[in-house]
This record gives structure tokens, C-alpha cells and sequence, in this order.
């Protein structure tokens, strides 16, 4: 009976141990969940999440803080992407949070004062100026993030939808099936 | 609008299942001939019931009726369903398979081109576990000579359940002669010995070996007007043969010929017709070969070791359960790629 | 007899290739203006040269080519530049482009324009003038024809020369090698001189045996070496390049592979006639063969300027009244025209014109029954039914993984469904898709790394100028060694910030230093107004000195009053 105790024990505290020294030895440095999620988010760092870029609320979901809907940008999709990643249920926007169509921003040159408070703003740099000089936005690097429209003085930001042209023009999913298309 | 291509085939889905009724007529017309008109009585019933389970199941599934029900393919499922059942039965039989196989493996699985399982075959599959006294007593053929009931009673039976006084079933009813060929064996009587028996003919049992022959003319109608592809056909009954033809080389005495199994049942039937079904069968060349070589080893295996007198419509379910993995496993070489093409 | 090899598959719709070769091609008419879109080739769009308003002459460059993949864009005839604008264009979206309108003269008056000899001409200088000249694959695929006659280190054993024609209702090829062969071989040899190939072969579906017959001949009479004409069978989409290669060579090439790594180069016939025009008569590409077929009076090869309109193109065909679309290309791949005003392309090889009663509408689809056939006929071994699945729920991953990206889009599928499911459409809704994703997911990298960046570069300017303000510090307390030592700083500048405790020493520190500062400033501002005195009493006129008595005297009385009215007998303090 002691015996027995003591042999239960001692596997006990040898696999303790064991575990211990793994968990020390292969640490995982950084957490490889956030890299994925990261991946996942569209990266417009536009803080409509509540975080302070993508990579902070990617961050916060992997540790279970954030939900999952909080990223319109990502639209219905990066919600489901998300949803498969880490094995939880969809969870549709809520109210207000739907996503908008990509748009960018443009600088009212006329209005523009130079007071570089929209070059501060730009999480990706995406706005050239210095101060007193006009600025203006590189549209291919703009994210449409929006966070630049609010810090500017004279209101001459504003945000312009894309258009579709023949370069960023998409197929249209069939829609002449008599039969309703269960699978959308 | 629309884009291209601008111009199709004149083809369309309820043509190429009527082409397969066409070729069902053969049969049916050899059935008749010996067997008598009752045949068409279940076709008839099966035909009215598969239309009305397919007509109610469409409108709750909220599915427009004209171009589903003018498909034809639920006549087909019904066809099949009341061939692979004795015709002397009583009429819920025939309803309640083919209201079995149309509702539930057709459309609780999405309907058209959506069912894993042959549906005519899963109705078959639930009456022969489910009634199978009533799956046993088939009609005699004329050319034995037994005593046989006029068309008058047997309607009367079907639809009434009563048989002319003095009369049992089992008087005028007999059983399959793959059916008989078990038992018999289970009694210990040789192949050849069973083969004497009256309800024999040249190569499987009298009559029936002259409907499987028209099944398969129907068959290479099909062939001829590629509504099918030889590969699961040929590919089945050389298979079959071939498992047949080994085992009956070894021990004549217990195992049936090849050409016995190649005309006993719904082997024919199943060839041409329940294995073809392009809905519950792989896709891919390879995927097909498989399927067939599947489907012919199962038929040979539930036919001789089997507790069912015959092993198609299982074989046809079992198979249809493994199309996705064949099918998975069988993708062809794309232009230009390597090996598997990946 | 030369082994032919056979590609899985193939169609046979109807051909209709005999109403409009029954006379031979006509000069179309000068149109009334002239839309030339500027982007008519595989690559970046060709950039404007010439203002509105500008008179340009025929053969003029009017769009430069704008990096390496691109080609120019020519004046198809002398007059004005009526606009530079968007304008509707050839494309399945419908959606306009940059087009440059000309209002022809009616003199056609030529730019200054000669040949060389292709022989004495280094290869360099000849595809330069193919790109100048803006040849580019006149059989559909337009692309540019100076970037494939380049080998690339890549031994080519074998040029083929496309004739096959494959889709319905098209003639233009037929036509031009009837016509014109003499001209099409001489640029295959060109070209073949280019790619240094061994042989050129030049497959023709056996359903043109006129073409057939004048190619033989001109191989014959012009005395080509390395050349034979082969007869193809004719099966539908044995005109595409890669099925074509496969037919003659046996050898495949799979999507997203050039043939030149497989030692075989395709040029379209069109293309090698265009080619001959260019570098022997130094003719840029200004016009081309299209056929004018279906719902006309009667069907017929135009040679058609570029940029013709395409409703006054079909007007010489005589256009039914019933006309209710214009396809461009063939009725297996060809585009449905958003408009009459479009004008013709490089890539226009064919006009059809369509009615209801030529191209009935669909019927409606019904769902798929996995009968196959479209497997059985796609030319690429793909298995449609699969792509259609998953095209239709979405589920793109799985659509590449059944090699979506190796379907060429030849229709046959769609053409044999007996559900008429509308299949291309599926892939072309998932192809783009696809690529639109891939699109977004390259711009969420580059914003990822700007963003990476910015925050780098934010924090490295703060550290910057923290180091800045520290050296600069340490000049002042250089020059300033009467304050007394402040006390040693424990920390390096590059401690670990991490380091809450360290940190506040360092601040505790700091704030040491600080005060030490301020009282030795302090200090040394009472020093300064002890010692010294104020400046500007020195040298005063009497008047200012009596206004300062005056002054003094008054502060004094109110000294004394705010004292009496005062608690304290303090002075107040301002100082």
C-alpha cells in the first residue's frame, strides 16, 4: 500500500519535472497564434477594432479579449476566416460595425493649410507633405483607414470611394440557375 | 444577358433520362412476355407515386415543379424500384419504397443530382429489410407450366389482398432462381443438380435470363447513343465474370457459372442501368474502373456468402458510400502536369 | 506522314465557316472616326503622345509603350485627334478604357515608313521595331510579339505556326493564308530567325483544304526550308496554343509554364504577316482581317482600319434588323460587345452578329448530375463538375487545388452540359476572385510594412532626439563647471526600459540633477543682481532722472499705503 503510494508519487513528481523542464527548455518565443491571426486582418490599421493597429488586436484575440466581429475592413469573410482559424463560431458585426466599400482618402488641395497633423495620423505613411507645404495622398499605399480625416483643422480630407474599372473589375457569380443557390 | 459560350449541345437532363427509359423497354417487354402484364401494374403504381412524392417534396422544399418534374428522373428511380420487386406484391409495397427512395434519399438530400444514394435503390433496400416475406413470392414464368394466376386475381391480390379460394401464395408464387440456387446449396445439392430443376433455362433461371438479355440490349443502346460510358458496364460484368468464372473452375459444384451470375437477377440491370447512375458514381475514368470492379466483387461475394438472394442493390449502396474517397484518390493526370497532376 | 499526337477531349459544334469564305477579303471603308482604345495587348497600357486637336499621320505612334510588357499604339489613318477619353471598349466587363478618338481626313497620307533587310539587321534592332511596329498575337491573345520572339536562354527546336482556326464561324486566318500566304511565311521565317528554331510547322484543321493547298504552295514555290504544312483534325479547341503544340510535337505545357522552356514557340499566322509587314516595309500594325458573320445579309472578310467602329463595320456586311448583340470572336470565347461604338482591336479577328434566333437564351440551369461530359471534353483533363462545386460555394482554396488555373476557358464544358449550367462563368467568377484576394493580400503586406516601418522610424526619431538632448546637455555641463558635479547616472542610455526599477532611480536621479540645476541657476541670478546694476540708469538727462524721482517717490507712498491697509508689514512681492 505505501509502496505503492511512493511509486505513484514518485512517477508523479519525475513527470512534474519532466513537464517543467520542457516548458522552459522549448519555449516558444512569441506567440505564433497572433502571427496568424495578423495575417488574417487586412491590415488597414485603422483602429475601428478599438486597438491601436492590427497586430494589437490580433494580439488581443489570441488571448481571448477581443471578439472576433470587431473588423470591418476584414468584412464578412475575415470574419469566418477567423472563425475557422481558431475553431469558434461565426459571429456576424454588430450594429454600426458593418463593413464600408474600400475607399480612399483625398486631400481638398485648395483647403489644405500644411499643417502635417493628417502626416502624424497615417498609420502607413501613405500621405506625403511637410509643414506649410501642401500634402497629398499616395493612393496605392492609402488603406482607406479613415484615421486621418478627424486630426484635420480645415476639414479637407475626405474619403472617395473606388471605383470598378477594367482593372479591378470581378466576375459576377452566376445568377441565371432557376434553382436558388442554397450555398450562398 | 449571358457570356460565352453562346451555343450548346441540344441536350438536356430529361433527355438523356428518357433515352434511359427508352432503353428499359426491351426488358420490360421480355418481362411481360413471360411473366405477364402484372410488371406493368407496379410500374404504372410506382410511376403515379414517384411523381406526386416528387411534386409534394419539391413545393416544401420550396422548388419550382416544371423543370424537376419534367426531368424525368424520377421515372426512372420509380422504374427501377418496381422492377427489383416481385410484381405480385401488394400496391403499399411499391408505394412505400418508392415514396421512401424519392423523399428521403433523393430530396432530404437536396434533391436532383444531390443524393449520394441510388434512391431506387435505397427504396429496395428498405423493403427487402423490412418486408421481406412480401420480397420473396415472385411470379412463375408460362414457359414451366406451374400453375399460374389470372391477371383478374392477381390485380384483385395487389390491390386487395385476397387470393381465389384454395389458393396459398406459395402455390403460385416461387422463388428467384438465385434464391433457389442457396437454398438448394444450403441442402446440399451440386450446382448441376440445382440447374435440373424446371425453373431453369439455358444459362440462369427460364424467362428471367430472356429479360436480363433485353436489359442489356437496352444497355448497349445506351452505349450506342453515349448516354453512358463503357467503362462501369463492361468493366462490372467482366469483373464479375472473371470473380465468377475463378471461383466456378475451382469447385463447379458450389459456385454458379459466370454466365449464370451474368443473368440471374438484377445483374444486367445493375450493369446498364443502377451502376451507371451518374449521380452515385465516381467521376473519373479511373474512379469508375474502381467503383466497377467494387461493385461486381460485392455483388459475387453478397450473392454466394451473402443472407440476401441477391447482392446489386447492396453492392450499388455500399459502393455509393465510397465514390467521394475513389473519387478523391482517382484524379487524372492535368495537361501538361506530372504523375497525379499535382 | 508526320506523327500526330492527340489532346483529351474536344468538341465539334457546328463550324459555319463556309458563309463568309465565299468571297475573298474587301477593303472596308474609311469610317467617319476612328476609336482606338490604348491598351490592345497583354501588359501595361500604351501612354498618349499626341494632344487633342493634333493632326497625326498614318502609321504615327499615338501611344508609347509603357514599360517592358506593353506595345504601341498608331494613327490607323492621317487626321485629328478629336479625344483622348474613356470610351467604351472590347472587355466582358463592359466597362470603358482610355481610348484616343481620330477623325480621319480622307487623305490617308502616310507617315515616312521603310523596311530593312531582316538578314543584315541585328536581332535586338528587329524586335525593337516589332515593338515600335506594335505586333503583337493577332489570334486573341495579343501579346506582344517582340517579348516571344526572344528565346531566353532556352533552346527553341521548334516554331509553330498557328492556323488552325478552330472556332466556329471565324475566317479571317482561312482567308489570309488563301490570300496572303507568300507575305505569312515570309514573317515565319523572320521569326524563325529570331528564336534560331529548327523547323516551323504550321497546323491547319484539315477543314480548310484551299488554305491548306496555298500554304503547300508558297512553302513550295518560295522554296522554305525547315518548313511543313500539316493538316490538323479538326476538333475544337485544337486551334489553342497549347493544344496545338500538343497535336504536332506531343509535348504539353502546363498552365503557367511557357512553351519556350519546352523548346517551342506559337505564333498565330495573322501575327507572322503582320510581322513581314513591319520589318520589310516597316508597316506597323494598323489594320487587320476580321470576319463579319452571322445574323447578315452577307458574311465576309474585312481588312479593317484598327479602331472602325464596329457598327459601321457590320453595316457593309448588311446586319440583320433582328441584330440584338455583337459577339467578338467566336460564339465558344468570344465577348458580348457593351456597345455598337466599340472600336476594333488587335484582338477583334471576328464579328458575330447575333440574334435570339442564331444564339437562342439558355434554358435554365438545373443542378449538376455529375454525368461527366464536360469531363469527358475539357481539353485540359480538369473535372469541371468538381470546379463547378466548389466555384459555387465559395470554397476557392479547393477550386486551385483542382487546378482551376490550368482551365483555358475554351467553353467546351459549358457548350456539352445537358443542365446548361452556365460552368465558364463559374471559373471566371473564381479566377477573379482568386486573384482579387491575391490582390488584397499583397496590399495588406506592403500596409503591414509601412506600418512596421512608421512605427520603426517613430521610435527611432524619439530615440534620436533623446540623444540629441542628452549631448546637448553634456556641452552645457562642460561649459559650466562652477554648478556643482551632478550625480552619476546609473544607467547606460540603452538600458533595458523593461526595468521598472531601474528606471525610477534613473528618474530619482534626474530629478536630483534637476534641482541642482535650479538652485545653481537661482543662485546665480541673485549673484548677477547683487553685482550688477540695472543698465540703463547710466548716462540720464536730468528730466529722466526727475520723471524716476517722481516715479520712486509715488511707488513709496504706495508702499506706505498698501502697508497701512495691509495685515503684514511686508513689502508685496513681485519680483
Amino acid at each position: 500500500m505505501i509502496s505503492a503510494l511512493l511509486v505513484m508519487i514518485g512517477i508523479s513528481l519525475l513527470l512534474g519535472a519532466v513537464l517543467g523542464y520542457s516548458a522552459i527548455r522549448f519555449k516558444v518565443e512569441g506567440n505564433p497564434l497572433v502571427e496568424k491571426i495578423d495575417a488574417v486582418l487586412p491590415q488597414t490599421q485603422c483602429g475601428q477594432c478599438g486597438y491601436p493597429g492590427c497586430k494589437p488586436y490580433a494580439e488581443a484575440i489570441a488571448k481571448g479579449e477581443a471578439d472576433i466581429n470587431k473588423c470591418p475592413p476584414g468584412g464578412e469573410e475575415g470574419i469566418h476566416k477567423l472563425a475557422d482559424l481558431l475553431g469558434v463560431e461565426y459571429k456576424p458585426f454588430g450594429e454600426g460595425a458593418a463593413p464600408k466599400a474600400k475607399a480612399v482618402a483625398f486631400i481638398d488641395e485648395q483647403t489644405c493649410i500644411g499643417c502635417t497633423l493628417c502626416l502624424q495620423a497615417c498609420p502607413v505613411d501613405a500621405i506625403v507633405g511637410a509643414a506649410k507645404q501642401m500634402h497629398t495622398i499616395i493612393v496605392s499605399e492609402c488603406t482607406g483607414c479613415e484615421l486621418c480625416v478627424a486630426p484635420c483643422p480645415v476639414d479637407c480630407i475626405s474619403m472617395q470611394p473606388l471605383g470598378e474599372d477594367i482593372g479591378n473589375w470581378k466576375w459576377r457569380y452566376p445568377t441565371i440557375s432557376i434553382v436558388p443557390v442554397a450555398a450562398r | 444577358m449571358w457570356s460565352s459560350p453562346f451555343i450548346t449541345l441540344p441536350s438536356s437532363v430529361s433527355q438523356i433520362m428518357l433515352r434511359v427509359l427508352i432503353a428499359l423497354i426491351p426488358g420490360i417487354a421480355a418481362y411481360v412476355w413471360y411473366f405477364g402484364p402484372a410488371i406493368l401494374v407496379s410500374i404504372a403504381l410506382a410511376s403515379v407515386t414517384a411523381l406526386a412524392t416528387e411534386a409534394v417534396m419539391l413545393k416544401l422544399r420550396n422548388r419550382p415543379l416544371k423543370p424537376f418534374l419534367s426531368d424525368n428522373s424520377a421515372l426512372i428511380t420509380a422504374w427501377l424500384l418496381a422492377l427489383s420487386i416481385p410484381p405480385l406484391a401488394p400496391w403499399w409495397l411499391v408505394v412505400v419504397g418508392t415514396v421512401f427512395g424519392i423523399a428521403v434519399a433523393k430530396h432530404l438530400y437536396g434533391g436532383l443530382g444531390n443524393n449520394i444514394f441510388n434512391p431506387a435503390m435505397v427504396g429496395y433496400a428498405v423493403l427487402i429489410i423490412s418486408f421481406p416475406g412480401h420480397m420473396t413470392h415472385w411470379l412463375t414464368p408460362h414457359a414451366i407450366g406451374m400453375l399460374e394466376l389470372p391477371f383478374s386475381d392477381q390485380l384483385g391480390y395487389i390491390f386487395g389482398g385476397i387470393l381465389p379460394a384454395g389458393l396459398t401464395l406459395d402455390a403460385v408464387t416461387t422463388a428467384t432462381p438465385l434464391d433457389t440456387l442457396k437454398t438448394q446449396l444450403h441442402l446440399g445439392l451440386s450446382v448441376n443438380e440445382i440447374r435440373e430443376m424446371p425453373i431453369y433455362g439455358y444459362l440462369s433461371g427460364k424467362g428471367s435470363e430472356i429479360v436480363a438479355l433485353g436489359f442489356a440490349i437496352g444497355g448497349l443502346y445506351m452505349l450506342a447513343t453515349r448516354i453512358i460510358t463503357w467503362y462501369l458496364p463492361l468493366i462490372y460484368l467482366a469483373a464479375l465474370f472473371s470473380i465468377a468464372g475463378f471461383f466456378h473452375l475451382y469447385d463447379p459444384a458450389h459456385y454458379a457459372s459466370p454466365l449464370f451470375h451474368w443473368f440471374s437477377g438484377a445483374a444486367m440491370l445493375g450493369a446498364f442501368f443502377i451502376f451507371t447512375d451518374p449521380i452515385g458514381s465516381p467521376t473519373t475514368r479511373k474512379g469508375k474502373i474502381i467503383y466497377a470492379v467494387g461493385a461486381a466483387l460485392l455483388t459475387w461475394l453478397i450473392r454466394t456468402f451473402g443472407g440476401f438472394p441477391d447482392g446489386v442493390a447492396f453492392a450499388a449502396l455500399l459502393m455509393n458510400i465510397c465514390v467521394p474517397l475513389i473519387d478523391a484518390y482517382s484524379q487524372p493526370r492535368v495537361f501538361g502536369k506530372k504523375g497525379d497532376g499535382k | 506522314m508526320r506523327q500526330l499526337f492527340k489532346f483529351h477531349g474536344g468538341v465539334h459544334p457546328p463550324t459555319h465557316k463556309a458563309e463568309s469564305t465565299r468571297t475573298p477579303i474587301a477593303q472596308a471603308k474609311m469610317p467617319s472616326r476612328l476609336v482606338i482604345p490604348l491598351h490592345q495587348h497583354v501588359g501595361n497600357r500604351a501612354v498618349p503622345v499626341v494632344q487633342v486637336g493634333e493632326r497625326v499621320l498614318k502609321g504615327q505612334i499615338i501611344g508609347r509603350p509603357d514599360g517592358r510588357l506593353s506595345s504601341a499604339v498608331h494613327a490607323s489613318t492621317s487626321g485629328t485627334v478629336s479625344a483622348i477619353d474613356m470610351q467604351l471598349v472590347a472587355h466582358f466587363s463592359g466597362l470603358p478604357d482610355l481610348c484616343i478618338t481620330l477623325i480621319p481626313d480622307g487623305r490617308d497620307e502616310w507617315i515616312e515608313h521603310s523596311g530593312v533587310d531582316y538578314k543584315q539587321t541585328p536581332h535586338t534592332e528587329l524586335r525593337h521595331l516589332l515593338r515600335e511596329a506594335g505586333v503583337v498575337g493577332l489570334g486573341g491573345a495579343v501579346f506582344p510579339s517582340d517579348l516571344k520572339s526572344y528565346s531566353n536562354k532556352h533552346k527553341i527546336k521548334t516554331l509553330v505556326l498557328n492556323g488552325a482556326e478552330c472556332e466556329p464561324y471565324i475566317t479571317c486566318d482561312d482567308l489570309l493564308m488563301r490570300e496572303r500566304a507568300g507575305d505569312t511565311l515570309r514573317g515565319a521565317e523572320v521569326l524563325r530567325e529570331l528564336l534560331y528554331a529548327e523547323e516551323v510547322l504550321i497546323g491547319i484543321e484539315d477543314n480548310k483544304p484551299e488554305a491548306i493547298a496555298a500554304m503547300k504552295k508558297a512553302v513550295e514555290q518560295d522554296g522554305h526550308q525547315h518548313m511543313e504544312v500539316i493538316a490538323v483534325p479538326t476538333l475544337y479547341p485544337g486551334g489553342g496554343a497549347k493544344q496545338l503544340i500538343r497535336v504536332l510535337t506531343g509535348i504539353e505545357v502546363a498552365a503557367g509554364v511557357r512553351s519556350t522552356e519546352k523548346g517551342v514557340q506559337c505564333f498565330n499566322v495573322a501575327t507572322a504577316w503582320s510581322t513581314w509587314r513591319a520589318i520589310a516595309h516597316g508597316e506597323p500594325l494598323l489594320s487587320r482581317i476580321v470576319t463579319v458573320t452571322g445574323n447578315v445579309e452577307h458574311a465576309q472578310n474585312f481588312e479593317v482600319l484598327l479602331g472602325t467602329p464596329v457598327e459601321e463595320l457590320v453595316a457593309q456586311a448588311g446586319s440583320r434588323p433582328d441584330t440584338n448583340r455583337h459577339i467578338m470572336g467566336g460564339p465558344m470565347m468570344g465577348v458580348d460587345l457593351p456597345s455598337g461604338q466599340v472600336g476594333v482591336t488587335k484582338a477583334t479577328n471576328c464579328i458575330i452578329e447575333g440574334s435570339d434566333k442564331l444564339f437562342p437564351p439558355p434554358a435554365p440551369a438545373l443542378p449538376c448530375i455529375r454525368c461527366t461530359r464536360c469531363a469527358d471534353v475539357c481539353p485540359a483533363d480538369l473535372q469541371p463538375q468538381d470546379l463547378y462545386w466548389f466555384a459555387k460555394s465559395n470554397n476557392f482554396g479547393k477550386t486551385q487545388e483542382f487546378h482551376l488555373f490550368d482551365c483555358i476557358e475554351c467553353g467546351a464544358c459549358a457548350y456539352v452540359c445537358p443542365s446548361h449550367i452556365p460552368l465558364v462563368q463559374y471559373y471566371r467568377y473564381a479566377k477573379s476572385e482568386i486573384w482579387q484576394r491575391e490582390r488584397e493580400a499583397q496590399s495588406a503586406e506592403v500596409a503591414r510594412e509601412r506600418h512596421e516601418y512608421r512605427q520603426f522610424r517613430i521610435e527611432r526619431e524619439k530615440q534620436e532626439k533623446a540623444e540629441r538632448l542628452a549631448q546637448k546637455e553634456k556641452a552645457a555641463l562642460a561649459a559650466k563647471p562652477a554648478v556643482p558635479a551632478p550625480l552619476p547616472v546609473a544607467a547606460a542610455p540603452n538600458a533595458d526600459p523593461d526595468d521598472t526599477l531601474q528606471m525610477r532611480v534613473d528618474a530619482d536621479v534626474a530629478k536630483a540633477n534637476l534641482q541642482l540645476r535650479i538652485d545653481a541657476a537661482v543662485a546665480r541670478a541673485k549673484e548677477q543682481a547683487a553685482t550688477a546694476k540695472p543698465r540703463n540708469t547710466d548716462a540720464l538727462t536730468p528730466a529722466q532722472q526727475a520723471e524716476i524721482a517722481e516715479i520712486e517717490a509715488r511707488r513709496a507712498k504706495l508702499r506706505e499705503m498698501a502697508s497701512g491697509a495691509g495685515a503684514d508689514d511686508e513689502p508685496p512681492k513681485h519680483n
